[in-house]
């Protein structure tokens, strides 16, 4: 089975982001950079999948260069190889945009199974699986925490809300959008680390994939959010904050 | 403005969070303007239901087809009725896990882009949507020809005034019923299951201490187990605590978890993401304690220490004892 995997590096959620100068971005300098969690599960259902059916994970991700270290880790966690799609730009391409790239990339490989994460931690509009699915003419199902081959394709849990799930059946090739929280993500290891600087990293500048760069949608301006609510910060020390707490609740919210 | 208003059904009613994307709908145009969308097999109760809120009408889409909701089936017959209607500006729904399910496809199959999970319209119109784990806001605006895809976070927009809206007689009720064969619909969806069964109620809780990705190692889970113990009150988590199986699902508050309103909301080491926020935002006083005093929890909670919880769980945790004798 050939899986395709499309990841995308985001802002460690740590990381203080700050907006800027421009407005319409977020200031990249001086930013750790991670991949983007769902996209974690997506690459770990993958290597599931191969580690029981056997075939192949391709790693395929959008972005400038400092991409090149998250696709690394995709390697060293076991993916075979890995498309990198040269974009310094893609903050300004609406999801169509970046669907179109991953889809142009997608088709020559015709994969069984791309599986991505349902959302991205940083624009979040959980979108671009779905898009590319529909670029590509296959079936798709999102918000998926387990994936089964089957006989006539795949057979995947796909969660509901409020504790609610579902069995959905898809026919070969389908796009899957990945839920968090389906599989222990694995870490790379040493001897994987040292694997993925022999694994083939092909790098395909945007322009050659020769899709439509205009925009449906545009980003216009970043803000900060106004505060709704006023909340009371306690200061002091860990003690003295936690004394004032402890009074706050008893004689004002009385909720002790 | 036309509008179409794509509502969505859960156990034969129209759900709230579909109100609340008509409230959306009735800041950009009046009533009269806006055309409510029932879809299904069997869609005459939920048009009547429809039929008596601020709209200008309501469409049945029906098909034997669209019994059990696919994302085929449902693209299909919306991308037929967009084109008979003409000249719709806007398309809008509640952004649920059906809505991403499907919208994001019906857009690109009209050359549009959703956008997705909006909490704010402005003049223009301007739609503002979160980014970066909540922390900043984007304002989006669309461009060029035909309708603008629109889905509304739930909570966004209050429900609770449409019905206050000045309104004649019912909406007049029409049915369309699409073109669909069974080879189109290439999914095949399973009935609805309940995850394992339920043996903690954080419903019925008064207190809940409920930790977060903060909290680094489940080893430092007990430290925040005690403050709970010392509090009277249940220990909860956010998703990622329950992903890791660092506490079972059952206790996950949140929008795939449980929605829980206690007297105490403790919030610890959450940084309040908005699938976390809409579970527990009912709470009547929350307390948060984060490093990261931009940390989204900080807008909901009433009361903050921004610090390290590896101090202030403890120290809490002896002023609670403390307070007690």
């Amino acid at each position: 089975m050939k899986i395709i995997v499309a990841i995308k590096q985001v802002p460690d959620r740590d990381a203080p982001v700050r907006i800027a100068l421009s407005a319409n971005w977020i200031d990249e300098r001086d930013l750790q950079w991670a991949m983007n969690e769902p996209d974690a599960y997506a690459l770990e259902e993958a290597l599931l999948l191969k580690e029981k059916a056997g075939g192949e994970v391709i790693v395929l991700s959008a972005g400038p260069e400092r991409v090149g270290s998250t696709i690394r880790e995709a390697l060293a966690k076991g993916a075979d190889r890995a498309i990198h799609i040269l974009c310094d730009d893609l903050s300004a391409r609406d999801a169509l945009g970046v669907a179109r790239l991953l889809a142009a990339a997608i088709k020559p490989e015709n994969p069984d199974l791309v599986l991505t994460g349902l959302q991205s931690e940083d624009v979040g509009l959980g979108q671009t699986g779905v898009i590319v699915a529909e670029l590509l003419g296959l079936p798709h199902s999102t918000m998926i925490l387990q994936v089964e081959k089957i006989e006539a394709g795949f057979k995947v849990k796909r969660e509901l809300e409020e504790g609610w799930f579902q069995s959905i059946e898809l026919p070969t090739p389908a796009v899957l959008t990945m839920q968090s929280g389906g599989n222990n993500l694995r870490y790379a290891t040493l001897m994987g680390i040292k694997r993925a600087k022999t694994k083939e990293l092909r790098t395909v500048n945007a322009a050659e994939l020769g899709v439509d760069i205009g925009s449906v949608v545009m980003l216009e301006r970043i803000t900060a959010p106004i505060k709704q609510k006023s909340t009371q910060i306690l200061p002091g020390s860990a003690r003295e904050a936690a004394a004032a707490l402890v009074e706050k609740l008893k004689t004002e919210a009385h909720v002790l | 403005m036309s509008v179409l208003l794509i509502l969505e059904a859960s156990n034969g009613k129209i759900k709230r969070a579909s109100w609340e994307a008509l409230a959306a709908a009735l800041r950009l145009g009046p009533a009269e303007g806006i055309t409510a969308v029932v879809i299904g097999a069997q869609t005459e109760e939920l048009a009547a239901e429809a039929a008596t809120k601020p709209v200008g009408r309501v469409v049945r889409v029906e098909h034997p087809l669209l019994a059990h909701y696919t994302a085929d089936g449902f693209c299909i017959a919306l991308q037929q009725l967009i084109q008979i209607e003409g000249t719709t500006q806007v398309v809008i729904f509640a952004h649920t896990y059906q809505a991403r399910d499907y919208a994001p496809a019906l857009a690109c199959r009209i050359g549009q882009v959703l956008i997705g999970d909006v909490v704010g319209i402005e003049d223009g119109p301007v739609f503002t949507r979160q980014l970066m784990q909540e922390r900043l806001n984007g304002s989006y605006r669309h461009s060029g020809g035909g309708p603008c895809f629109v889905s509304v976070q739930a909570g966004a927009f209050r429900a609770d005034g449409i019905d206050a809206q000045p309104k004649a007689a019912s909406a007049p009720i029409t049915t369309f019923a699409p073109t669909i064969n069974s080879a189109q619909i290439r999914t095949r969806p399973g009935e609805p299951f309940r995850g394992s069964a339920q043996t903690v109620d954080l419903n019925s809780a008064q207190r809940i201490v409920s930790v977060g990705r903060g909290i680094k190692d489940p080893a430092n889970l007990p430290m925040v187990q005690e403050l709970a113990t010392a509090l009277g009150a249940e220990l909860a988590a956010s998703r990622p605590i329950c992903d890791n199986g660092w506490l079972p699902m059952e206790r996950q508050v949140g929008s795939s978890g449980q929605t829980v309103a206690p007297k105490l909301y403790l919030a610890v080491g959450i940084s309040g993401a908005i699938q976390h926020l809409v579970g527990m935002k009912g709470s009547q006083c929350i307390v948060a304690i984060n490093k990261d005093s931009d940390a989204p929890i900080f807008e909901v909670a009433d009361y903050g220490i921004v610090g390290d919880l590896f101090e202030v769980v403890p120290a809490l945790t002896e002023a609670l004892k403390a307070a007690k004798q």
